[in-house]
C-alpha cells in the first residue's frame, strides 16, 4: 500500500487486521512525512523511537490477535498532554526542559488503547490563542493556501499543530483540548473533523490546566467514524479528576448509522451575526437544507443569552487560568530567570513569570487577577458566573422543548493570514471564538465539521451542539451531514 | 444540663493610665486533622520525615496535576463539628484562597471560605471557679497546610520543605467571646481535649499540630454588652490578628502585651491599625508582619478542579451516633456515679486516657477510693518520671488488684504504698506479692488477742493510766502493730484494745 499516512484511522484499522500492512510501516510513513513537512513546524517534540518501539509491540498484538481498538494506529498528541520522560511544555517558555514523570489519563488512554505516539504537537501558549502565534516555538502553519496565493494562513488556535498535522496526512489524528473552541476552530480551518465532548467525559489529569472549568479533551481527526473511534479510546471515568464523570462509554462507531429521521436540529437565531460573510452564511444554510433532506425536522430557536458568552468566557477563563498559572514561579521545574545580587522572591517571581510567559498569557494573568481582585469581583467574575448559568439555561431549555442538536457556523471566517492580527485589539482575536465558547461555558458537547470551500478554496466548518453525554448521538448527526456534504477536498502539497 | 451550675466569669480589665479597659479576644485555631494521608494527595502525613519525602505530584503542584477529596478527613471535620455541638452543612465547597509563596506550589490554598462544612457551634470553657464561659464557635472549615520554608541554613538560600504542604487542617473559628489571656488559654485548652477525645486531631502544639491566631481588641467597660445586645462590631475596639501561636503560654503573654500596646496607643489618642502582628517569645512583644502596601488581595473564587462537597444525613447520622462520651459529660457522670468532687472529676477527665484508666480502676469498687489511688499515688509517680499514662508501668488490672486488697482488708493503706512502689517499679500481680512476701494484714484476732494480752500483761501501769485517759489507747494499739510488723489490720486491733481495757 502507498501513501499510508494519508489513511483514515479505520481504514488503518481495517487494513492492519486484514494483514494489509504493519503498524511499524504505517509508523514510518507518518515519520517520514513529519520530516518532509518541517515548514508546517506541525510537530514541536519527536518520539520517532517511542513510536516505532510502540509501533512493534502494536504489530506483535495483532499477530497474536490480541489487539486493542486502536492497536497501532500512529497520532500526535498536542504539546499540553504530560506525557512521561517526553518534553511537554504547553508551548510555553516557561516549561523549558520540563519532562514529566507522569503520563496524562488521555495519552496514557490511547496508549492502551494501542494507538502509536508520534510526538508532540504544536500550540497556542498554554492554550491561549486562536491562531497559533502564541506558542514558543513559533506559530504551526496552515497546509491550505488561498488560490495562488502563497501567504501563510494560520492553521487556528490553539490546537493549530494537531490541525495541520492531521490536514497534511503526518499522522492519522491528533488530540486536541478546548477551552473556547480550540478544537473546533482549527478544525474548521483545515477541512477536519474535531469534537469537544461534554464537559467531565475526558479526564484532565495531566493535560496542563488552563480554564479548570471548560477544559476538555477531545481527538481532531479526518472524519467522523475516526472521532468516534478515538473519542472513546480517550473518555471514560478517572477517579483521579473530580470532575470527571462516572458514566458508561458506549461503542459511538456503532451508533453512526447515518440516519436521522425524525431528529430536531435548532437553528438559533441569535448566531446570525451582523457583519458575518455571506459565505458562512450560505455553508449554513446548506447545512441546514442537508440535514432536511436527511429527514431532520429544522426549528429556528433561540439562545436569548448568546451575545453575553464571548465577555463573560473572557472573564471566567482568565480568572481561572491567572489562578493556573500560578504555580509557574521558577520554585521547583521549568524556567528560573537569573538572579541579580540582592534579589529576593520576588524579583525572582516577576523575572521568571516576564520571561516564561508571553504576552497573550501575561494579558490574560493579568485580566484575571483583576476580575478576581477585592472591589471588582462582583461586579466581574461573580456577575460572569451568573450569566453563564443564564447562557447553559438557554441550551437546556431548548433540549428540554425536544431539540436533539443545533447547527451553527463553526468560525466567522474561513483561516486568516498569519500575522494580519497582529496589529488588531486582542479583542478581535476573540471574535474567533464568538460561535464556539457557548458550548464549553454550557459544559456541552460541540463537534465541527468541514462542510464546503469558499470562493478562495479555504475549507468551512459547520458546528453541531449536541445534548449532554449523547456524544454518540452527535456524531451520528455528524455523520450525516458529512455524508452529504461530501466533503472531500485536500490540500495541495507545497511544504 | 451541666454548665447551668456555672457563672460567667468577669473579663479581665486592665488599668490605663486614663481608663479602664477591657478584652476583647477572638481565635482562628487551626487543627491538624489526625489523618494517614493529605486532604488532596494520597501522600503520608508522618511527622518527622526526610524533608520532601512525603511529596505527591499534586503536593508539588506538577502541571496538570487535581485535587482528590480525602474521605476520611471529611469524616473528621463533621465529627469535630458534631463534637462542638454545630451545625453540620451537608453541602459545601472549596475556594482557592491565591498568593505568591514558595511553600505554597500551587500559588493557592484549598480551603473554604464560602461555604464552610461545619456552622455555629459552642465550647463551654470551664476556669476553675465555678465560673464557666460559653465560647460561640462561627464556622469550621477544611484547608491544605502550606509547606515550611527554612531561611537559616545557607546566607544565600532559602529552603521548602513540601512535607506539610497539602496536609489536612481544620480551622475552627470563634466568635469574640474571649474576655482576657487566661480564658483564651482555657479555651485552647478546652478544644485540644475535644479534639483528642473525639481522636479528630492530636493537640500536639509542640510539632504545630495545634496552633492559633488571637484577635485581640479593646473596648472600654459596656462596649461589650452593646455588642452583644446588637452583634454591632462598631462598638469594638479595631482587632489586631496575632499569628500562629502554639503555646498556651505565649498565647496569654501575647494578648496581655498586645492589650496593653492598643491601649497605650488609644488613650496617647492615636487609632489602632488592624494588621496581623508575630509574637516575640523572646522579646516579649507583638511586631508587625507586614505594612499596608504589602496586605494580600486573595483573590478568593471557587476552585473549578472540585465539585461541591454533598454528604448525606444519614453518614452524618453514624458519625453522630459513634461519637465517644465527651469531656463535660464524662465529668458530670464521674461525679454523679462515683461521688467525686469537681476537681479530681476534672482531673480524671482531663485526657480521655486518664479518664478510661480511671474508669477500669473503678469498675465495680469504690470511685473515691480508686480516684484517690490514680491521682495521687499514680500520676504522682508518673509524673516524677516524666511518664503519662499511656506508658504506665502499672496497668489498671494491677491497680485495681491494690485497691481490692485494701478494701477486704488484706493490707492496710500504709502497706498498701510499699505494694504499688513494687508493682511500679517491678510488676506482677498484686495478690501473689502480698502473698509471696508476707505482707498480708494480720486479721486473725487470736493473734493480735495474744500480742495484746503479753503487752497488757507487761504494761500494768499503762493499763491504768490508759482507763483514765482513754487516748493512751493510741500507745497499745502502737505496740501491737510493733509486734506485728505492721501487718495487724489497724482497725482490729483498734476494737480490741478498746475492748480489753473496757474504753
Amino acid at each position: 500500500m502507498s501513501d499510508l499516512n494519508t489513511l483514515t484511522l479505520a481504514q488503518a484499522r481495517d487494513a492492519l487486521r486484514k494483514g494489509e500492512t504493519t503498524s511499524v510501516a504505517l509508523t514510518e510513513a507518518c515519520l517520514a512525512a513529519i520530516e518532509g513537512a518541517g515548514a508546517l513546524n506541525a510537530f514541536v517534540h519527536k518520539t520517532p523511537e517511542i513510536a516505532l518501539e510502540r509501533a512493534k509491540a502494536a504489530d506483535a498484538r495483532l499477530q497474536s490477535g490480541d489487539a486493542p481498538k486502536m492497536c497501532g494506529l500512529p497520532i500526535g498528541i498536542k504539546d499540553l498532554f504530560c506525557t512521561k520522560g517526553v518534553p511537554s511544555q504547553a508551548a510555553s517558555r516557561i516549561l523549558e526542559g520540563f519532562k514529566p514523570e507522569y503520563e496524562s489519563t488521555v495519552s496514557q488512554q490511547l496508549a492502551d488503547a494501542g494507538a502509536v505516539m508520534l510526538g508532540k504537537l504544536n500550540m497556542d501558549e498554554f492554550a491561549m490563542g486562536s491562531s497559533n502565534e502564541t506558542s514558543c516555538y513559533g506559530n504551526a502553519v496552515n497546509p491550505w493556501r488561498r488560490g495562488n496565493d502563497d501567504a501563510a494562513l494560520t492553521p487556528g488556535g490553539s490546537s493549530g499543530g494537531s490541525a495541520a498535522a492531521v490536514a497534511a496526512d503526518l499522522c492519522l489524528a491528533a488530540t486536541g483540548t478546548d477551552t473556547g473552541g480550540s478544537i473546533r476552530q482549527p478544525a474548521a480551518f483545515v477541512g477536519i473533523t474535531g469534537i469537544k465532548p461534554t464537559y467531565g467525559r475526558c479526564s484532565r489529569w495531566g493535560i496542563v490546566a488552563f480554564a479548570s472549568s471548560l477544559d476538555q479533551a477531545g481527538p481532531m481527526t479526518k472524519d467522523v467514524r475516526d472521532a468516534a473511534i478515538m473519542l472513546e479510546a480517550m473518555c471514560g471515568h478517572d477517579p483521579k479528576d473530580s470532575t470527571s464523570a462516572d458514566l458508561a462509554v458506549p461503542d459511538f462507531e456503532a451508533m453512526l448509522t447515518g440516519d436521522i429521521r425524525g431528529k430536531v436540529i435548532g437553528i438559533p437565531r441569535e448566531y446570525r451575526m451582523d457583519g458575518m460573510p455571506e459565505e458562512i452564511e450560505a455553508l449554513w444554510q446548506q447545512g441546514t437544507e442537508m440535514l432536511r433532506a436527511a429527514g431532520a425536522e429544522i426549528r429556528d430557536i433561540s439562545l436569548p443569552h448568546t451575545k453575553y458568552a464571548l465577555p463573560t468566557y473572557y472573564v471566567i477563563a482568565p480568572a481561572e487560568a491567572s489562578s493556573n498559572l500560578a504555580r509557574y514561579d521558577g520554585v521547583r521545574y521549568g524556567h528560573r530567570a537569573k538572579l541579580a545580587q540582592g534579589d529576593g522572591i520576588t524579583e525572582m517571581y516577576e523575572k521568571t513569570r516576564a520571561e516564561g510567559f508571553g504576552h497573550e498569557v501575561q494579558r490574560r494573568v493579568m485580566v484575571g487577577t483583576y476580575v478576581l481582585s477585592a472591589g471588582f469581583y462582583d461586579a466581574y467574575y461573580n456577575r460572569a458566573r451568573k450569566v453563564r448559568t443564564l447562557i447553559k439555561k438557554d441550551f437546556e431549555d431548548v433540549f428540554a422543548a425536544g431539540v436533539d442538536a443545533i447547527l451553527t457556523p463553526a468560525t466567522p471566517s474561513a483561516a486568516f493570514g498569519l500575522g494580519e492580527m497582529a496589529d488588531a485589539d486582542p479583542v478581535q482575536m476573540y471574535l474567533n471564538d464568538v460561535f464556539t465558547v457557548t458550548v464549553n461555558l454550557a459544559g456541552l458537547p460541540g463537534v465541527s465539521v468541514p462542510a464546503g470551500l469558499d470562493k478562495q478554496g479555504l475549507p468551512l466548518g459547520l458546528q453541531l451542539i449536541g445534548r449532554p453525554w449523547e456524544e454518540g448521538d452527535l456524531l451520528n448527526t455528524a455523520y450525516a451531514l458529512e455524508q452529504a456534504a461530501g466533503f472531500l477536498a485536500k490540500p495541495g502539497k507545497w511544504w | 444540663m451541666l454548665d447551668l451550675t456555672f457563672e460567667t466569669p468577669k473579663p479581665k480589665t486592665i488599668a490605663g493610665a486614663k481608663h479602664d479597659w477591657e478584652l476583647v479576644i477572638g481565635m482562628e485555631v487551626h487543627a491538624q486533622v489526625a489523618s494517614q494521608a493529605k486532604l488532596f494527595s494520597g501522600a503520608s502525613t508522618a511527622f518527622g520525615a526526610e524533608p520532601n519525602s512525603n511529596v505527591s505530584f499534586v503536593d508539588a503542584a506538577m502541571p496538570g496535576m487535581l485535587p482528590v477529596i480525602n474521605e476520611f478527613c471529611v469524616e473528621q471535620a463533621v465529627r469535630t463539628g458534631l463534637g462542638l455541638k454545630a451545625e453540620i452543612n451537608l453541602k459545601s465547597a472549596f475556594d482557592r484562597k491565591n498568593y505568591f509563596y514558595p511553600d505554597l506550589p500551587q500559588g493557592y490554598q484549598i480551603s473554604q471560605l464560602y461555604q464552610p462544612i461545619v456552622g455555629e457551634g459552642e465550647v463551654l470553657v470551664e476556669m476553675g471557679d465555678g465560673t464557666a464561659r460559653r465560647v460561640r464557635i462561627e464556622r469550621i472549615h477544611m484547608e491544605q497546610d502550606a509547606g515550611k520554608s527554612i531561611h537559616d541554613m545557607d546566607p544565600n538560600m532559602s529552603f521548602v520543605d513540601l512535607n506539610r504542604t497539602g496536609v489536612c487542617l481544620m480551622e475552627i473559628v470563634s466568635r469574640p467571646d474571649i474576655r482576657g489571656p487566661e480564658e483564651a488559654a482555657a479555651y485552647i485548652a478546652k478544644l485540644r481535649q475535644i479534639l483528642r477525645y473525639l481522636g479528630t486531631c492530636d493537640g500536639n502544639m509542640q510539632n504545630g499540630n495545634l496552633r492559633a491566631d488571637v484577635n485581640v481588641s479593646i473596648c472600654r467597660p459596656g462596649a461589650y454588652e452593646k455588642y452583644q445586645e446588637t452583634q454591632d462590631f462598631s462598638h469594638l475596639g479595631t482587632r489586631c490578628e496575632i499569628k500562629n501561636m502554639n503555646s498556651m503560654r505565649f498565647i496569654q503573654a501575647a494578648i496581655e502585651y498586645e492589650a496593653r500596646r492598643q491601649i497605650a496607643i488609644v488613650e496617647a489618642g492615636g487609632k489602632v491599625d488592624q494588621e496581623t502582628r508575630l509574637y516575640d517569645p523572646d522579646k516579649n512583644e507583638t511586631r508587625s508582619m507586614r505594612s499596608k502596601e504589602e496586605a494580600h488581595d486573595y483573590r478568593y473564587f471557587p476552585d473549578p478542579d472540585l465539585l461541591p462537597l454533598e454528604i448525606e444525613q444519614a453518614w452524618v447520622d453514624d458519625i453522630a451516633a459513634s461519637l465517644p462520651e465527651l469531656p463535660d459529660d464524662k465529668k458530670a457522670r464521674f461525679i454523679k456515679d462515683f461521688g467525686l468532687t469537681d476537681y479530681d472529676a476534672s482531673v480524671l477527665t482531663a485526657e480521655v486516657e486518664s479518664a478510661a484508666y480511671f474508669e477500669e480502676v473503678a469498675k465495680g469498687r469504690n470511685g473515691k477510693l480508686a480516684a484517690n489511688w490514680v491521682i495521687n499515688e499514680l500520676f504522682g509517680r508518673l509524673k516524677k518520671e516524666d511518664h503519662d499514662i499511656t506508658d504506665s508501668p502499672v496497668s489498671p488490672v494491677q491497680l485495681g488488684g491494690i485497691i481490692d486488697l485494701i478494701a477486704s482488708d488484706a493490707i492496710s493503706g500504709k502497706i498498701a504504698k510499699d505494694l504499688f512502689e513494687i508493682v511500679y517499679t517491678e510488676g506482677g500481680d498484686p495478690a501473689e506479692i502480698v502473698e509471696k512476701r508476707g505482707m498480708k494484714q494480720v486479721t486473725d484476732t487470736g493473734a493480735i488477742e495474744a500480742a495484746l494480752d503479753e503487752i497488757i500483761a507487761a504494761n500494768p501501769a499503762q493499763v491504768e493510766k490508759a482507763k483514765v485517759n482513754p487516748k493512751l489507747a493510741g500507745w497499745f494499739v502502737g505496740q501491737v502493730m510493733k509486734a506485728t510488723g505492721g501487718k495487724a489490720n489497724p482497725k482490729a486491733v483498734n476494737d480490741l484494745v478498746a475492748a480489753k481495757l473496757g474504753l
